[in-house]
């Protein structure tokens, strides 16, 4: 199964920029989940640099259309940069609503920074979705890291301490928290995340520490809603974009990513522990386009 | 949130006060805050469009009734053809005439099957005595899950010997052979999560469900789910012939437009929606209950009244 990361588009292969070309590109955007704001947002825009430029052509268009996009992500602080670890250590927490790929990607990055050489902790602050500690353990288990586990029903908000004190006392690099899903729209959940960040901030109080919200890319309009309560909740220093293999296009995250200037950080491109990479704007814009 | 429908089409409306008819200059601009509010919902942009039109017709050249505004009388017009999409009457859940009822959860990865799975036959347990069997050999601790809702629910659990051993088909047919040994009526397959394009997953679907000759194969689907919504459940039906729909996390503020689209686009009703992550929360769906929820708009009864 492979992503099409790179599949140029149809749609500006060439031809009269006329009024069905605005069309398609429109309908192109809307099922792509980037929103109607953003999309008519967009398009006047393009408008606006196709009567500037006298571009004639289609695929012409096309390309600075493209631009146009990636540059205005990348202006965003932080897109596509990995995770920079820097003091010891180097805490990940990780959050989003029920199902989302949390766990996985928990997983995954601290795969990643093992390759890296680093060392690093896994924390199982999930303590209240069956078996979900019993997942973590399960990829610990695999990549052959530790994982720092209460029991079922116990105080995310002490595993996490108890993680934070471990990694100290042992000297690691990373702690990378996983947390349980839960709906943005749940006050008494969210409250819970902001304890969390409490005790996360008391003990590590001179290390930047990241809160990365996980969002799946399958996931429509509400994605941004999720990303604007969870920001005021936690500060979040950036989005992943989990499933991103599904043929969904995920362009709700260039609402997330403008509106709320949040980095958009890796992309989860499968089940497998090695299924993660740095999100990339263009080839991101360009499959939206295709 | 989206600002209501309701408010949009009262600020078109406001200088339209009265009598006549709807003209059409009038009706278009009212359809076009009712499509936005469509794509806003996540209803998919090709139904929507269909539906817009479908709306325009019936609202074209109506006579201004004088109980309601125009406003109401397009938004009654929509809150109509959204119901009617979605069907009106309620759809049950079809078991066997001789038992054992074979039902198959699928979906996506993440979307709620293996919490559907124990809900669903803690639901039927009254008047069925129900079994949920471990078919996600894949993710990790995917049987432990399913297991320890079960055991929380009372409800009788079969799974592969070992987590991570036998193979899908083989577990099902076991599971099969237990339930007739102990008078199961109705087993409840979970099934791993797989994304539709996925051409080897959908072919193990293809393959359970010659194996187990299914009464209902539910499709278990996200309500925050977006435009990719409706080739998901078409893949689904194609590949493993979706009898139902089970919407879940509906306790969130998502508009759910996908739940529309889904049914529009294979004919494949809504049966369940999931309302939260207790192993009670699996309620009846409503179609009018969603239709309004799609369009965010207020009290409906007490306008159809006036009508
Ligand atoms: N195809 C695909 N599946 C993924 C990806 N990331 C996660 N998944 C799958 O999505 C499902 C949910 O992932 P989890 O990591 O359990 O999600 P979660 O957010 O921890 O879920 P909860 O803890 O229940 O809220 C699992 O079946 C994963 O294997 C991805 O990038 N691609
Ligand atoms: N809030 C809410 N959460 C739900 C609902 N249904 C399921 N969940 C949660 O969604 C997450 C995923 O549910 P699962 O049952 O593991 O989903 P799945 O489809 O079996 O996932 P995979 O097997 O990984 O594909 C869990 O955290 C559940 O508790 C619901 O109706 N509301
Ligand atoms: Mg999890
Ligand atoms: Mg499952």
């Amino acid at each position: 199964l492979q992503k099409s990361w790179f599949g140029l588009g149809s749609l500006f292969s060439g031809g009269k920029i006329d009024e069905s070309f605005w069309e398609t590109l429109e309908e192109q955007l809307l099922l792509g989940d980037v929103g109607v704001d953003l999309t008519e947002e967009l398009i006047a825009k393009l408008r606006e640099v196709a009567k500037g430029s006298n571009v004639r052509d289609a695929s012409e268009l096309k390309a600075k259309f493209i631009d146009l996009i990636v540059q205005k992500l990348e202006e965003i602080p932080g897109m596509g940069k990995p995770i920079e670890v820097k003091n010891k250590p180097t805490l990940v927490l990780i959050v989003g609503v029920n199902g989302s790929g949390k766990t996985t990607t928990a997983a995954k990055l601290a795969y990643k920074f093992k390759q890296q050489g680093y060392s690093v902790l896994l924390a199982a602050a999930d303590t209240y979705r069956a078996a979900a500690i019993d997942q973590l353990k399960v990829w610990g288990d695999k990549i052959g890291l530790r994982v720092v586990a209460h029991k079922v029903g116990g105080d995310p908000a002490a595993v996490i301490y108890d993680a934070i004190e471990s990694a100290i006392a042992s000297g690691r690099d990373m702690v990378i928290v996983d947390t349980a899903g839960r709906l943005h729209t749940k006050h008494n959940l969210m409250e819970e995340l902001r304890k969390v960040k409490r005790v996360i901030e008391k003990r590590l109080p001179d290390e930047p520490s990241e809160s990365l919200l996980v969002l799946d890319a399958v996931m429509g309009q509400n994605a941004f809603y999720q990303a604007e309560v969870f920001n005021e909740a936690l500060k979040l220093t950036g989005v992943i974009l989990a499933k991103y293999d599904n043929a969904a296009k995920g362009g709700i995250i260039l609402a997330v990513a403008q509106k709320m200037s949040l980095p958009i950080r890796y992309v989860g491109l499968g089940e497998g522990i090695e299924d993660l990479e740095p999100f990339e704007p263009r080839a991101f814009v360009e499959a939206l386009l295709s | 949130m989206f600002d209501s429908l309701k408010e949009r089409l009262e600020g078109i409306f406001s200088k339209l006060r009265g009598k006549g008819r709807l003209t059409e200059e009038d009706v278009n601009d009212a359809l076009r805050e009712v499509r936005r509010a469509l794509l806003e919902a996540d209803v998919n942009y090709k139904i929507a469009k269909d539906l817009v039109e479908r709306i325009k017709e019936r609202c074209l050249g109506q006579e201004v009734l004088s109980s309601i505004t125009p406003a109401q009388q397009v938004y009654v017009v929509v809150y109509e053809e959204l119901c009617n999409l979605m069907g009106g009457k309620k759809e049950r859940l079809n078991f066997a005439s001789k038992p054992p009822s074979v039902f198959m959860l699928v979906g996506l990865q993440g979307s709620g099957k293996t919490t559907t799975a124990v809900k669903l036959a803690l639901k039927i347990s009254d008047s069925h005595k129900p079994m949920v069997v471990a078919c996600d050999l894949r993710r990790p601790a995917a049987v432990k899950q399913l297991k320890v809702l079960a055991e929380k629910a009372g409800i009788p659990f079969f799974g592969p010997d070992e987590a991570g051993s036998g193979d899908v088909l083989g577990v099902a047919k076991k599971a099969l052979r237990y339930a007739d040994d102990h008078l199961i009526d109705v087993v409840i397959f979970d099934t791993a999560g797989r994304l539709h394009i996925d051409e080897d997953l959908m072919a193990e679907l293809e393959q359970m469900h010659k194996t187990l000759n299914p009464h209902e194969v539910l499709l278990v689907i996200d309500a925050m789910t977006g435009q990719e919504g409706v080739n998901v459940a078409q893949m689904f039906k194609e590949k493993a012939g979706i009898t139902g729909v089970i919407l879940t996390k509906l306790d969130g503020d998502a508009r759910g437009g996908a739940a529309l689209a889904v049914k529009a686009a294979t004919g494949v009703p809504v049966k369940l929606v999931g309302v939260g992550e207790h192993l009670e929360d699996l309620e009846e769906f409503d179609a009018a209950r969603m239709a309004q929820r799609i369009l965010g708009m207020g009290d409906m009864e007490g306008l159809l009244e006036k009508i």
